[in-house]
Formats: structure tokens, C-alpha cells, sequence
């Protein structure tokens, strides 16, 4: 039984006459213990996905099914019991800012009755876990982003949950609070188990942490499985549009669409290796081999689970007869190799 | 001018606007926080939108605020008879500040609750709350700072009300002001019960405004 089984689900919004599709026809199953990633960019319907998990947006059909519970099924009593069980972490951490730190991270505690002397110690206990706990008097107001998020992860813990849902959890954060509060998720989904659905709209977050991926597109989901297959053969274009976005050279808003022009002219092609060919001078050799320069348009090489991957963009020369040989030079090396077309 | 006969009129003048004023307010809260939280909940973008209740408290509210005060101060005096007894004194006076104020603190509170962040509130729903504790416990504590400002210019605006009371037997230092300087043309002792109206307002609006910045913790 999946932790969280999507199926079949839609939502459309009617606003003032205007019905937008959000989502259509989504499919996903999520493992117990899994980081599962939702990636798109602004506008694809990852939020309205992640608040269908735990039903603040209800569906417009299909079924969200949450351990075997179809959450459809449970009366508005029961589905706010349930919700203790899915917690969730927010962008701009939407922290009680006028209570402090341990009252805060004591509210779901207090919603649910717990008394007050057990609530101050399970909230203390969560404090150390996140490292804040000299501030437990002070006011979100005086703490730092990154301070605030764990603030809201150890709240979002309080009640104990199986699932954590991450709504661009760390998008309001500099790159070095980001990967603060990344390994945090981290250590919480190893050490307590607890699933993550983490939604954002950087590559490098879904690299840094996610096992599994999905990317969503104008509310269709388009491509979803393990984070390095998706990494080494990216199907859809909006995957490769997002892993392009993601090199470093491009920044946050980087200058993409000139580099895009340039990649323009020509023939190209994708390689992909990995492993031992990765130490291996396979372009060198491909253009003493062939006697004909081929232009390197991008290369990249990350950390992709633990692995070493190296992605090339190559730029081939015009001759048909001579793009052929390199191809099959590639392939022969073992390489994956695949065409790029248009402007990706 | 001061002997002692005025002087025990203007204590007893300020004890009466006190009086009027913090009871008023009082009464008016106990009417205007739930018509407040009503219409901030049901308003479109509230918790619970219900476009029936919030146009019928809507229209009732805009009513009432529209009459000018004096107005309904004569139009409520056969309800103030029934409710008191009298239709002059101070204490018969509370019965129109609470009908003119109820509709203006639930404007007040109205705002205030509207300026509490969705955020927050979805953040308390995703961990269960219901739209009783999200009521109680979330927007009533985010907004507290808010709420204790609108209770300040309230006050301020029933004391201003209490001294038009005092043009039809009020009681009170608009009372003292009206019948010494309106009807006996005795500007010294109108001048110092304006002067002690314009000291109980800025007392007033001192204690509020320290207690609202003491409580706000979002600086």
C-alpha cells in the first residue's frame, strides 16, 4: 500500500465565469519513506496539487488516498483529525506572530488538547531537533528566515505525523539557508521516517534531497520517476527546460534565452555518461577518431544520488555523413546519446 | 468662578463621561465583537463566505451608522423609557451610545480580523484546526494589537457621542458644557469641561495605544 495514491485527479477553478483547469487527470503513487518531489514552474499547478494531499483544496474529481483512507470519504470532522497526521511547511512559513517561538511550535498541540506541561515538553524536545532551542521566548518577528522555517518544521512535527508537505519550503531562503533547511528534511525523513512531498520550482532542491521526481506542466503531470532517470533522460521538454534552468552559469534568472539562440544553429546532440566513461576523454577521442571538431554548446557534471553524472550539449558539424560517424562512434562507447531539437 | 459647588459639578461631570463612555464601550462589544467576527467570516473572502448573512448585517449596520447620532438619540427615547425607566441621566444615555457604537466596533473588529494573514489561517487548517479555533485562536490572538487600536477610537468616538447626549439631559461634562456655556453664555466653565473633555481623550488614547504596542509582537 502506497503512503499517498493519486489517482485520476482533477481540479478546475471558476473564477467569475472563467473556468481554469488546474490539474487534469493526475496519477501518482508515493512511497512510505519516500522524498518525493513535485517540480514545475510558476503556474503548473503544483500548489493546488500539494493542498489536494491533505484536502485544503478538495478535488473536483479523482481520489486522494492517504494510507489505504481515501480522504473523500471522511466527514469534515474526521478529515480534521486526520490533517494532524499530514503536516505542512510553507514559503513564507505563515508563523503565529504573536506568540513566541514554543507557543507556536505548541499550537497543534493545543488545538488537539494535549496538556500544557506535555506540549511544553514535546515542543522543547523539538527545538532541539532544529536547533533553536535558546529561542523558545523570542518572537518570529526576531528570528532570521531560515530560523523561521524551523520554527514551522518543528511545529509542522508536533503532532507527529507520517507526512510532510512541502509548499516551496525553501524559495523565500539565500541559497545557503536553502541547503541548511534541505538537510534538515533530510535528516527528519531518515532518522523519523516521515514522507516528504516536497513542491518547488528549482532542480537543485529536487537534486539536493528528492528521490523521486514529478513534473508537473499546465496542470498535466508529465514525467515522474526516479531523480536520476529523470536527471540522465529527461522525456518531456519541460524537464529539460528545468534542468537547463538549473545550471549554475544561468543563475536564478539567468540570461537563458540568448544562450538558447546561440545553441540554435546546427545540429546537436545530448550525451550522457556515466560511470567509468565518465573519466574517460570520449570527446578528445571522438574528434581524432572522426578528423572533425565538434562544438561543446554546455557541459555539466553532478551529483546525482551519490554518482557522478556528466551531461554534455554538443554542437555537430554540418556534414550529414560525418554526424552520422560521430553517432555512432558515441554509441559504440557505450554513451547515451539523443538529438536536441528547437530550443532546448 | 471656582467655588466649591462648580467644583463638585465638573468631578461629578467627569464621572458621569467616564461612566457613559467606558459602559457604552463595554455594552458596544458585547454587540459589535460578534457582529465583527460574523462579518469577517462571512464575508467573500472569510472562512465561512455566506453572502446572505454577511448583506443582511451589512445593510443593518450601514443603517444605523448612517442616522446621524442626535437623531437617534431622540428617535430611541421611548425604547430607552422601557429599557431604564428615565429618558434623561447618564445612565439612560447608554442605551443609544451602545446602538450607535455596536455597528461602529463591528466595523472596527471587522477590519481588524481581515487584516490577519490567510497564510496563518491555512497554515491552522492544515494542522486540523476547526473554524471555532481558527476564530479563538488564531485570528482574535493575530489581530489583538489591531482589536485593542479599534477599541481605542472607539472609546474616543462614544466619549464625543456622550457629549452630544448631554444637549437632551445626558449628564455628563457635555451636559455642564451645553447648559453653562450654550444656555447661561458662562464661556469660562464651557472652556475648562472642553479642556477636561480633550484631557479624559488623550488619556484614554494613551493607555490604549501603550497597551496595543505592548501587546503587538511583530517588530
Amino acid at each position: 500500500m502506497s503512503e499517498i495514491e493519486i489517482k485520476h485527479l482533477t481540479k478546475t477553478f471558476d473564477r467569475e465565469g472563467l473556468v481554469v483547469e488546474a490539474l487534469k487527470d493526475i496519477n501518482l503513487r508515493i512511497e512510505a519513506g519516500d522524498i518525493y518531489g513535485i517540480i514545475g514552474m510558476s503556474g503548473a499547478g503544483k500548489s493546488t496539487l500539494v493542498r489536494c494531499l491533505n484536502y485544503l483544496e478538495k478535488p473536483t474529481s479523482g481520489q486522494v488516498v492517504i494510507s489505504g483512507q481515501d480522504l473523500g470519504t471522511l466527514s469534515e470532522r474526521e478529515l480534521r483529525k486526520r490533517r494532524s497526521d499530514i503536516a505542512m511547511i510553507f514559503q513564507h512559513f505563515n508563523l503565529l506572530m504573536q506568540k513566541n517561538v514554543l507557543d507556536n511550535v505548541r499550537f497543534p498541540l493545543l488545538l488537539q488538547k494535549v496538556d500544557k506541561r506535555k506540549s511544553k515538553e514535546r515542543a522543547r524536545e523539538l527545538l532541539r531537533l532544529v536547533g533553536l532551542s535558546e529561542k523558545e521566548k523570542a518572537y518570529p518577528a526576531q528570528l532570521s528566515g531560515g530560523q523561521k522555517q524551523r520554527v514551522a518544521i518543528a511545529r509542522a512535527l508536533a503532532s507527529n505525523p507520517n507526512i510532510l508537505l512541502c509548499d516551496e519550503a525553501t524559495s523565500a531562503l539565500d541559497p545557503q539557508t536553502t541547503a541548511s533547511i534541505l538537510d534538515l528534511l533530510k535528516q527528519i525523513n531518515g532518522d523519523l521516517g516521515i514522507t516528504i512531498v516536497l513542491i518547488t520550482h528549482q532542480m537543485a532542491v529536487v537534486r539536493k534531497i528528492c528521490n523521486r521526481v514529478a513534473i508537473l506542466e499546465h496542470g498535466v503531470l508529465v514525467e515522474n520517476g526516479s531523480v536520476e532517470e529523470i536527471f540522465n533522460h529527461p522525456k518531456s521538454r519541460a524537464a529539460r527546460e528545468l534542468l537547463l534552468r538549473d545550471l549554475p552559469e544561468y543563475g536564478e534568472n539567468g540570461s537563458m534565452p540568448e544562450r538558447l539562440d546561440r545553441m540554435q544553429a546546427g545540429r546537436k546532440l545530448r550525451i550522457v555518461f556515466s560511470g567509468h566513461s565518465a573519466f574517460e576523454p570520449i570527446i578528445a577521442n571522438l574528434v581524432l577518431a572522426c578528423h572533425a571538431p565538434v562544438n561543446i554548446l554546455r557541459a555539466d557534471t553532478k551529483n546525482v544520488g551519490g554518482y557522478a553524472k556528466g551531461e554534455m550539449i554538443l554542437g555537430l558539424p554540418d556534414d550529414r555523413r560525418l554526424q552520422r560517424e560521430m553517432e555512432s562512434y558515441l554509441k559504440e562507447k557505450g554513451v547515451e546519446i539523443e538529438e536536441v531539437i528547437g530550443d532546448v | 468662578m471656582f467655588d466649591p459647588t462648580i467644583v463638585n459639578m465638573l468631578l461629578s461631570g467627569i464621572r458621569d463621561t467616564v461612566y457613559m463612555t467606558l459602559a457604552s464601550t463595554l455594552l458596544g462589544y458585547l454587540f459589535g465583537l460578534p457582529m465583527g467576527i460574523l462579518l469577517a467570516v462571512t464575508d467573500k473572502d472569510g472562512i465561512k463566505p455566506n453572502a446572505l448573512v454577511y448583506k443582511v448585517l451589512d445593510v443593518i449596520i450601514n443603517i444605523t451608522r448612517s442616522v446621524p447620532f442626535l437623531i437617534l438619540l431622540i428617535l430611541l427615547i421611548p425604547f430607552t423609557r422601557f429599557l431604564v425607566g428615565k429618558s434623561y441621566g447618564s445612565t439612560a444615555t447608554i442605551v443609544p451610545l451602545v446602538v450607535a457604537a455596536a455597528p461602529y466596533i463591528a466595523r472596527m473588529v471587522e477590519s481588524s480580523l481581515k487584516e490577519v494573514d490567510s497564510g496563518v489561517i491555512e497554515a491552522a487548517r492544515s494542522m486540523g484546526a476547526s473554524d471555532f479555533a481558527i476564530i479563538f485562536n488564531v485570528m482574535l490572538v493575530e489581530a489583538r494589537a489591531s482589536l485593542i487600536i479599534g477599541a481605542t477610537i472607539s472609546i474616543g468616538t462614544v466619549l464625543g457621542y456622550s457629549a452630544m447626549a448631554g444637549t437632551v439631559g445626558g449628564g455628563g461634562l457635555g451636559d455642564i458644557a451645553v447648559r453653562y456655556g450654550y444656555h447661561r453664555w458662562q464661556t469660562d466653565i464651557m472652556m475648562v469641561t472642553v479642556a477636561l473633555l480633550v484631557l479624559l481623550f488623550q488619556i484614554f488614547q494613551t493607555i490604549g495605544m501603550k497597551i496595543a504596542s505592548k501587546l503587538d509582537k511583530r517588530k
